[in-house]
């Protein structure tokens, strides 16, 4: 249960001696309840109450890192349950499955599936973050052997050892030992011996609940695993179909932050696989907006993984902060003093979405990108953000007058009614209208060399 | 510890609002929960999802949604009918958009006949949507209205700017209306009241906060939806009761991922997949947020969209 303020009050020394930086042990105590003071600035409180506050002041859902290196990924750590009330923190991770019953050239095939899944969006560079290893033979060689063909071929990329056999576990574990997997596997008959290898190859463990005995028997089994000196853990309340995931997720957040209900907080793993691709991809979408930290998958086509990458992005984006770049001139291909010069505004869609067909229309540039608070053309248009007095100010203090010889620019169709006050604005410049979608740029550029 | 489920009940309930006459009359909302959440309230209802036609042929729509309809979209009434004895297609959404003045700019009278005609070829529910132009669809809706007097059509989309006539003729007409408002739940409020207080019934209200395609501005479209059911669940707010609508289709497929030929994009996958999925991941995502009518326009998009209502209902 989360402590109130007075509850924490009482546990601190009560001094107010202010080395803690807060004037009294109660304002102290009062930011610790809100979660923006960490307990660490109270030199003076005792081992016993340290315990009790630390673990009531943890993360409501425990942050978890799967992978070392570059590729690691990190997942948990969410506060809210609505993306209006705060960010959303970690992006959940897509793990592709690869079934241990394939060759090892269909192996081979995957691993540069995977490697290859990189598409850049908005400037970020979303790709499958994992892969999850499944024991579909029931053999522990031939998992063993997978396992073994992962850790050899691509060592950097993260994974999910899906396995319910010890002894598959435990040569699979090994391999990829201090290399933060998850070991997924451990459920009521099986929990004791998959801590200890957990424990032994520092894994995280994945605790699989049966879809009878849903978030009850998981809770109890998280808690029996943490007896066993295990930390790290992700859960599966054995939710498949749809209905279910939507219901044991959203149970499992609210009971982690609105109750702060320890055995329950802890990411999520969600298998979506479906013999049905779409209906597949709306499952996992239903896990990127619904609550899962780790979704697995059966195949990872482009159009696929460009649909969900795009869905995470914007679910997990700051709904306080659209998402922007820096306000400057940027060059597009190499512009020179005849280059010409156009005009947008710092929303990182617009600006990646104007600046890519620019580059299509293979006319070096300078594109103008002004700030407006990450707001689109017509947005910060209609919010009095890019006006023409602003627009007039900010090309004369870029200095663009010093790289150019010509006195043109080119502002977004959408805009065109801005040309006439731009021009009187903007003494010696003359503005031309460019096409309303970007798409039209590369036409746009061409008509005007000839 | 024992786990005891963190249930939410809500003192508000979305209206039920029916559309449609006779047999195929459907009934949307009623839930006092938020959306699929069945475990915890009751969810009387399945979201409605109608199929999109217009009353011109869809040449600016991209190919891939264009074949499914290419030989019976030609004429209103053919592609109607093959929606609903074809596709079994649960309600039409018809887009006046041949009235738009940039466009053919056909004439209201225009419009109704094209109305009458479809709604006469029918039984399942229609939607009836003007071209988005708030002069024009305030006489176009009229007329549109009028000729489908009694069918329980929803029509719209009313606006801050012509939501008067547009509401006038709904009532008059019996017909369910169309609030639409810019990604705002302040403003979609403000819509709401003005509406119901010129005597407008509020649980003849659908509310459309506007629609936006998956990575243009998806996030907006789903916060606002999850903030208005809120609003109207846990704060049982009367403005915020009623049931929501999606136009899915029409964002959708006019951005670039619903478009670009995979050779020109080799890295984004094939272009039919690529675009039905943009729609289905759209309409999920609207699905999850709290929308209870979407109008969607790829045959196999509806179809992945279906399945999962099964799964999740
Ligand atoms: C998402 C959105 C918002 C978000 C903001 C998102 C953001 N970061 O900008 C929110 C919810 C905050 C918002 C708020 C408002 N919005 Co708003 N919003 C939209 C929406 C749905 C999408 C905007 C978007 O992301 N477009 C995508 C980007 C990439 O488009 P873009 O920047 O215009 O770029 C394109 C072109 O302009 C062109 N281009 C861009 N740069 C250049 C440069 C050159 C040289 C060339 C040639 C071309 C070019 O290429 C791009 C792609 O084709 C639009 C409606 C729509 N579907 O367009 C309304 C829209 C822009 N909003 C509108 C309004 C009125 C508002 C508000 C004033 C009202 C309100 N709801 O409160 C506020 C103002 C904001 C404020 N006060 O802070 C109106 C503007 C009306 C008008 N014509 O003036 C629109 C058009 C809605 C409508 N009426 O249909 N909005
Ligand atoms: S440092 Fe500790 S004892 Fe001193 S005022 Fe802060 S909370 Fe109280």
């Amino acid at each position: 249960m989360a402590l109130t303020g007075v509850e924490i009050f009482k546990l601190l020394p009560k001094t107010n001696c202010k080395k803690c930086g807060f004037p009294t042990c109660l304002a102290f105590a009062m930011k610790l309840a809100q979660r923006q003071a960490s307990l660490d600035l109270c030199p003076d409180v005792s081992e016993e109450a340290r315990q009790k506050l630390g673990e009531a002041s943890a993360p409501p859902v425990r942050p978890i890192t799967l992978g070392t290196g570059e590729s690691a990924v990190k997942m948990g750590e969410e506060t809210v349950l609505f993306r209006h009330d705060k960010k959303f923190v970690n992006p959940c991770v897509f793990a592709l499955g690869i079934k241990d019953t394939l060759s090892s050239e269909e192996i081979e095939k995957k691993i540069d599936e995977v490697r290859n899944s990189v598409i850049d969006r908005v400037g970020q560079k979303l790709k499958i973050d994992a892969i999850a290893l499944l024991n579909d033979s029931g053999s522990p060689e031939k998992f063993g052997n997978l396992a073994k063909i992962l850790s050899e071929k691509a060592p950097e990329i993260p994974v999910i050892l899906c396995t319910t056999n010890l002894s598959a576990a435990e040569t699979s574990a090994k391999l990829y030992a201090d290399r933060k997997p998850v070991i997924y596997g451990a459920n009521s008959e099986n929990f004791e011996e998959m801590s200890k290898i957990a424990k032994n190859y520092r894994a995280t463990l994945g605790i699989a609940a049966s879809s009878s005995g849903g978030l009850n028997e998981l809770s109890e089994l998280t808690e029996k695993v943490k007896k066993l000196g295990i930390e790290d853990m992700v859960i599966d309340s054995g939710a498949r179909k749809a209905k279910e995931i939507l219901e044991h997720n959203t149970l499992i957040r609210r009971a982690a932050i609105k109750k702060n209900f320890k055995p329950l907080g802890y990411p999520i793993i969600t298998f979506a696989q479906r013999e049905d691709n779409l209906l597949e991809t709306l499952v996992a979408a239903l896990g990127i907006t619904k609550y899962s930290s780790i979704i697995v998958l059966s195949s990872i086509e482009r159009w696929k993984n460009l649909a969900l990458f795009t869905l995470r992005q914007n679910i997990y984006t700051d709904p306080q902060v659209p998402m922007q770049v820096e306000q400057k001139i940027y060059k597009i291909g190499e512009p020179t003093e005849e280059s010409p010069l156009l005009i947008t505004t710092n929303f990182s869609l617009t600006y990646f979405i104007v600046s890519g067909e620019v580059e299509n229309s293979k006319v070096a540039s300078y594109l103008a990108v002004m700030d407006c608070e990450g707001l689109s053309v017509l947005t910060a248009w209609a919010a009095g953000k890019f006006t023409a007095s602003k627009i007039a100010q900010f090309i004369k203090e870029s200095g663009i007058e010093g790289s150019i010889k010509h006195r043109e620019l080119i502002i977004p169709g959408y805009v065109a009614i801005l040309s006439g006050s731009i021009e009187d604005k903007l003494e010696g410049w003359k503005v031309t209208v460019g096409p309303r979608e970007a798409n039209g740029i590369p036409a746009f550029m061409k008509s005007r060399m000839k | 510890m024992a786990f005891i489920p963190p249930k939410e009940t809500y003192p508000g309930r979305v209206y039920s609002v029916s559309i449609g006459t006779g047999q195929k009359e459907i009934t949307v909302g009623g839930e006092n929960v938020l959306s699929f959440h069945s475990f915890e309230g009751t969810v009387p209802n399945r979201p409605l999802i109608a199929h999109e036609i217009q009353d011109v042929p869809p040449t600016d729509w991209p190919e891939s949604v264009q074949k499914p309809y290419i030989d019976v979209y030609a004429n209103p009434v053919s592609w109607a009918k093959y929606c609903q004895d074809v596709l079994n297609a649960k309600a039409i959404a018809l887009r006046l958009i041949g009235t738009h003045p940039d466009r053919e700019n056909r004439s209201a009278e225009e419009a109704a006949r094209t109305v009458k005609e479809v709604v006469d070829s029918i039984d399942i529910p229609l939607i009836i949507l003007g071209s988005n132009h708030t002069e024009k669809d305030s006489s176009v809706l009229i007329a549109a209205a009028e000729a489908s007097k009694d069918r329980n059509c929803i029509i719209g989309k009313a606006q801050e700017a012509n939501y008067k006539t547009i509401a006038a003729a709904a009532v008059a007409n019996n017909h369910k209306l169309i609030a639409m408002s810019e990604l705002d739940i302040n403003l979609s409020k403000q819509l709401n009241i003005l509406i119901t207080q010129m005597g407008f019934d509020k649980e003849k209200i659908i509310i459309d906060p506007m629609c936006s395609a998956l990575g243009y501005g998806l996030e907006y479209t789903y916060s606002v939806m999850e903030r208005i059911r809120l609003a109207g669940l846990a704060q049982n707010d009367p403005t915020m009761q009623q049931p929501i609508m999606g136009d899915v289709g029409m964002y959708v497929w006019k951005v670039k991922e619903t478009i670009a030929d995979e050779k020109d994009v080799p890295l984004w996958g094939n272009t039919e997949e690529r675009g039905i999925t943009w729609e289905a991941v759209t309409a999920i995502s609207m699905l999850i947020a709290g929308a209870e009518i979407l109008i969607m326009r790829h045959p196999k998009a509806i179809e992945a969209i279906e399945k999962m209502i099964d799964e999740l209902m």
